[in-house]
């Protein structure tokens, strides 16, 4: 995990410029921690399917966020809205996409 | 003369060995889960330190552990689907198998003699030998598998998220024989058994209400309890799922947590009817009594993970507010009730409360701890 968080600090996307270095760190944390009690704190799936980049192949930024935002009605997957402002959820999705550019 | 000096050594010897040998009985030991390194601490209650870290146990996200009836042995139940076998004596890994993809949780048997698991991936229960760890029975659902307890007579039960069943799995005898039964409610997301064996609570999460069963009925039943409790109304998201655990009974009454709101349920354990409820700090994830019943500890669902509330059960008034610190994921009470400690993740530290001054009166380091599991649950049913 010091790995994967080393990967995205040095290499932020460049719209994630306006989140401060240690709002990624929290961020990077609550994927582990908190995405983790459903996805599995490897990703690879619990309650919630895993989410590891293999496991997401074909998935968009932009289609990633607004499941982070809006959650998947009729599943146990919550809307992060209350909780995360839109940039936040756009550096998570890229985070799980493993997208740097 | 060389006699005696023959003996002064042979004496000193066995001394040193004797000393070197630090026997801990087990009865006052328990483990904590560092669900970040795959690691587990052995502690001792009493002296409220850590005896050694034991390492090697893989994705210890949401695990859980069952103890051997003479409390040697820990089963840790990873996520990864791993299963590994602890000796609390020895303080090494006695034994590992990788039994599935994803597992959600575990029960030993009331002989002591089975260990079963519940997974999500493949979907279902598998049975092991408790010695060797050799796979002995397998119960594919075809569903993520939740809510897995042992009930008396030698019998596993366990639900489905997807398909709303719960299996009661009777290993007594030559074959294993199962009992399905269909319309539980939607999307069960976890469940408990008192621990007189009596009752199996399932709480649900796809609809508003809780369904139970009879295990001392010849033919369980479904009987749905606190129905629309909450009141159409539309949940809040829910960030962490509540944990249903055996300790549930409060006196008189059944605590337990509502999903998407920030309540606990009372109901009453005779009629299983509601008696009320209590605003909490948020969305609790453990509703847990103090083993006398009197109080009831609850923490909360992230953002608001930081607090724990004592509920008085008699009145459903909060007593008393405690804030660990960040993340606190679980809570276990000594035996007696005395001391209840706490995992509070995201400060690598277990603090360590007097339940009746509400003081805190230890702590010890641990990488981000989760589960805490003390010996004692040996020999209760359903933990």
């Amino acid at each position: 995990m010091a790995i994967l968080f080393v990967i995205a600090l040095c290499a932020p996307p460049l719209w994630a410029g306006s989140l401060s270095l240690s709002r990624q760190e929290q961020l990077a944390h609550l994927i582990t921690q908190d995405c983790g009690s459903c996805h599995g704190l490897n990703l690879t799936g619990g309650l919630g399917r895993a989410i590891t980049p293999e496991a997401l192949k074909g998935r968009t930024v932009e289609g990633l966020q607004t499941i982070v935002l809006d959650g998947i009605p009729g599943t146990a997957m919550p809307s992060w809205r209350p909780l995360l402002s839109e940039t936040e959820a756009k550096w998570i999705a890229a985070y799980l996409l493993e997208v740097n550019e | 003369m060389r006699l005696l000096s023959a003996l002064v050594i042979y004496l000193t010897l066995t001394l040193g060995a004797i000393a070197q040998l630090a026997v801990h009985a087990t009865g006052d030991l328990g483990v904590v889960i560092e669900r970040t390194t795959g690691s587990v601490l052995i502690v001792d209650q009493s002296d409220m330190d850590v005896l050694a870290r034991v390492e090697g146990f893989g994705d210890l996200s949401h695990a859980s552990a069952v103890f051997s009836p003479d409390e040697r042995y820990a089963f840790i139940f990873g996520r990864d689907g791993g299963l590994t076998k602890l000796d609390l004596v020895t303080q090494t890994i006695a034994g590992r198998v990788m039994q599935a993809g994803n597992s959600i949780g575990g029960a030993i048997s009331d002989d002591g003699l089975l260990v079963a698991v519940s997974n999500y991936e493949p979907g279902g229960v598998r049975v092991f030998d408790a010695e060797t760890l050799d796979l002995v029975a397998d119960f594919p659902t075809g569903s993520k598998t939740i809510g897995l307890v042992d009930a008396p007579g030698g019998r596993f039960v366990f639900s489905m998220w997807d398909s709303g069943e719960t299996w009661i799995a009777d290993m007594s005898g030559a074959a294993p024989e199962v009992t399905k039964i269909t319309g539980m409610g939607v999307n069960p997301y976890d469940a408990l058994i008192t621990g007189d064996g009596r009752r199996y609570i399932v709480g649900l999460f796809g609809e508003d209400g809780l369904s139970t069963l009879d295990l001392w009925s010849e033919t369980p039943t479904v009987q749905r309890v606190l129905p629309g409790y909450g009141h159409g109304e539309e949940p809040l998201p829910v960030y962490k799922m509540p944990h249903l655990e055996g300790w549930a009974l409060a006196g008189d009454r059944f605590a337990l947590p509502a999903v998407g709101r920030h309540e606990v349920l009372w109901l009453d354990a005779q009629r299983l009817t509601e008696l009320g409820r209590t605003k909490t700090h948020g969305q609790p994830v453990f509703a847990v009594a103090r083993p006398d019943g009197r109080h009831v500890w609850v923490n909360y669902a992230h953002p608001n993970n930081d607090t724990i509330e004592v509920i008085e059960a008699a009145s459903g008034e909060i007593l008393h507010t405690l804030k660990p610190g960040p993340a606190v994921l679980h809570m276990e009470f000594s035996a007696r009730g005395h001391r209840v400690w706490v995992s509070v993740r995201d400060a690598n530290r277990i603090d360590i409360y007097d339940t009746h001054t509400f003081e805190k009166i230890g702590e010890i380091p641990a990488q981000t701890p989760s589960g805490i599991f003390f010996t004692a649950r040996a020999h209760r049913i359903g933990l």
